[in-house]
């Protein structure tokens, strides 16, 4: 009797507590997103206030789906993501394993690889656009001098090339992540396997595929849908480095979903853009809540 | 014998490897600050690693002819007031969802997990014609409200992961001995959570300053733009300004890296508290 009225009490008192935040995040993310929505049935161009704001129902999403800018454009999403979340794994897996260990100077690795992630993405791009930058930059002189290239190179001229300091910026701005997230993974994996395994004379090697990578796998599954919605919202990144060009051969959804918002002011089709990346987006997302939700149910441990 | 020798050249290419890690990590700060103190002219002009000639033009342009305290000032204004308001508003929720027992509170959990993860272009346009409609385009409200959108469910994650990792003991200790919730909220469970706060604080603050998209999206001239679109939109008369586009990045980085450098411990903890504990 008393344990139902405390409970009660209880869930009041919760849910007034989180009633605040919860409005909050309903009114200027939910409500919104509930527009969007609705915008995306109209035809709605701010530049010809003429035309009105009729409804116009699927008609945007028949534009998306005949649009080759919006496939391109999600191929580079697609693209840009793969490419770098693989490589941010295969670097992040060593650095956690390198920072899971015990040596000199331990301390400073740590700190040095948190501040890439921790400055604006537009100046990480421009320090990278800088490096990149012009006949006369430094990664031409230094590949010149290395003598992997014979000659500088125009980087941004060619969609190919154009890629490669965008890439390269994003591992080297979203691998420490990675590597934090895998190494909080690799803490909770006992010790005493590894010993016991020693004992048996397994090699390291034996070890990392027997009893690091297995248990590291929910980790793993984390990242990985971390990164892979982050890189498909990607925008600051490339607006910066490659402003989505050679012509439109880098941009990614995210870039063409602004650029007809607010270069072109097509709020209805514009809306139906977002709606689609937002569609993707959330599948992915309940992929992982899925994955995760036994973990989500409040238990505290 | 061998297997003494293997582990050696095992430490030996973990060590090259770290080394080129670290070297590939800290180079294009290194070069930025390099070619934030040198002349224009030889920016281009064979590169040289070392700094040839140092020069502080680009910073003293900086602040002198360009007025890059303002972009500052905005950037501060609304990090900070984000910041102050989703910890005090999040600090109630993080609480019941890390103490309390209520219906509702996985979904509420998935919910605001779910949140985290939306991209935030799926809500500019809405947000564009609501702020419009308000004349709230290129003001400090107009940034804050949709700055929530992210830093509201981040604090709130974050501190509920951290809350809970705080012993809770104390709190039903001071229960028992007839304490009500409020009471073991402000004397107890406040003053030990204040390192939570300061670390989901800081992280809170990091995401907003570092927010590119809305403040594009939102603001429409030097007045309003934060660090990020302004050093974005940096423009010369008849070229891109390099030295002191890169001043500015160093500027922008500076207060960033010296928290993470203080804080290094703490931040870490904060993000895989709540990004893999759950």
């Amino acid at each position: 009797m008393r344990k139902i009225s405390r409970l009660g009490y209880e869930s009041r008192l919760g849910w007034a507590l989180v009633g605040p935040a919860l409005a909050v995040i309903a009114l200027i993310a939910i409500f919104p997103l509930g527009w969007t929505l609705w915008e995306s049935l109209h035809l709605h161009e701010l530049r010809m206030p003429w035309l009105g704001q009729p409804f116009i129902g699927l008609a945007n999403y028949g534009e998306i789906a005949k649009d080759p800018r919006f496939w391109a454009a999600l191929g580079h999403t697609a693209f840009f993501t793969v490419v770098s979340i693989s490589l941010e794994l295969l670097i992040g897996l060593f650095l956690a394993l390198a920072m899971n260990r015990v040596f000199r100077g331990r301390g400073f690795v740590r700190a040095a690889v948190l501040v890439p992630w921790a400055i604006p993405t537009v100046v990480a791009a421009l320090l990278w656009r800088f490096i990149f930058e012009s006949q006369g930059g430094i990664a031409n002189a230094l590949l010149v001098d290395a003598h992997i290239l014979e000659q500088p190179m125009v980087w941004f001229i060619e969609t190919a090339t154009a890629w490669v300091p965008v890439i390269l910026a994003d591992v080297w701005k979203t691998t420490p992540f990675v590597a934090l997230l895998l190494l909080a993974g690799l803490q909770n994996i006992d010790l005493s396997l590894y010993e016991a395994a020693a004992v048996d004379g397994a090699n390291a090697w034996w070890q990392l595929r027997h009893i690091t990578l297995p248990l590291l796998k929910p980790a793993i599954l984390v990242t990985l849908i971390f990164r892979t919605l982050d890189g498909f919202r990607v925008f600051d990144l490339i607006y910066v480095l490659t402003g989505g060009g050679p012509g439109t051969s880098t941009e990614p959804v995210a870039l063409y979903t602004f650029n007809a918002l607010l270069q072109n002011l097509r709020f209805g089709y514009g809306s139906a853009l977002s709606v689609v990346i937002f569609a993707i987006t959330f599948g992915l997302a309940l992929v992982y809540v899925k994955g995760l939700g036994v973990r989500l149910s409040g238990d505290e441990t | 014998m061998t297997r003494r020798g293997k582990v050696a050249w095992g430490n030996w290419t973990f060590g090259t490897a770290l080394v080129i890690l670290m070297l590939f990590t800290l180079f294009p700060f290194y070069w930025a600050i390099v070619a934030s103190l040198t002349p224009e002219a030889a920016l281009f002009r064979e590169p040289s690693l070392w700094p040839q000639q140092v020069i502080f033009d680009h910073y003293r342009a900086l602040f002198a002819d360009r007025d890059f305290i303002t972009p500052i000032r905005n950037s501060l204004v609304v990090a900070g007031t984000t910041t102050l308001f989703c910890l005090i508003v999040g600090t109630l929720a993080a609480y019941a969802l890390a103490r309390l027992e209520f219906k509702g509170k996985a979904a509420i959990m998935a919910f605001i997990l779910a949140v985290t993860m939306f991209p935030q272009i799926s809500i500019v346009s809405p947000l564009y014609l609501l702020l419009r409609a308000l004349h709230l385009i290129d003001t400090y409200p107009g940034l804050i409200m949709p700055y929530m959108t992210f830093a509201m469910p981040l604090t709130v994650w974050v501190l509920t992961g951290s809350i809970r990792q705080i012993p809770k003991d104390l709190e039903e200790a001071a229960h028992v001995d007839g304490a009500t919730r409020s009471q073991s909220f402000r004397k107890i469970l406040l003053p030990l959570a204040i390192p939570s706060l300061a670390t989901t604080g800081i992280l809170t603050f990091i995401y907003c300053w570092n927010e590119f998209l809305f403040a594009l999206s939102f603001t429409l001239g030097p007045e309003r733009q934060t660090v990020p679109v302004a050093i974005a939109l940096f423009r010369g008369q008849y070229q891109v300004p390099w030295g002191e586009i890169l001043a500015a990045a160093v500027v922008a980085t500076a207060p960033v890296a010296a928290m993470v450098l203080v804080f290094q411990r703490r931040i870490v903890q904060g993000l895989t508290a709540g990004a893999v504990k759950g």
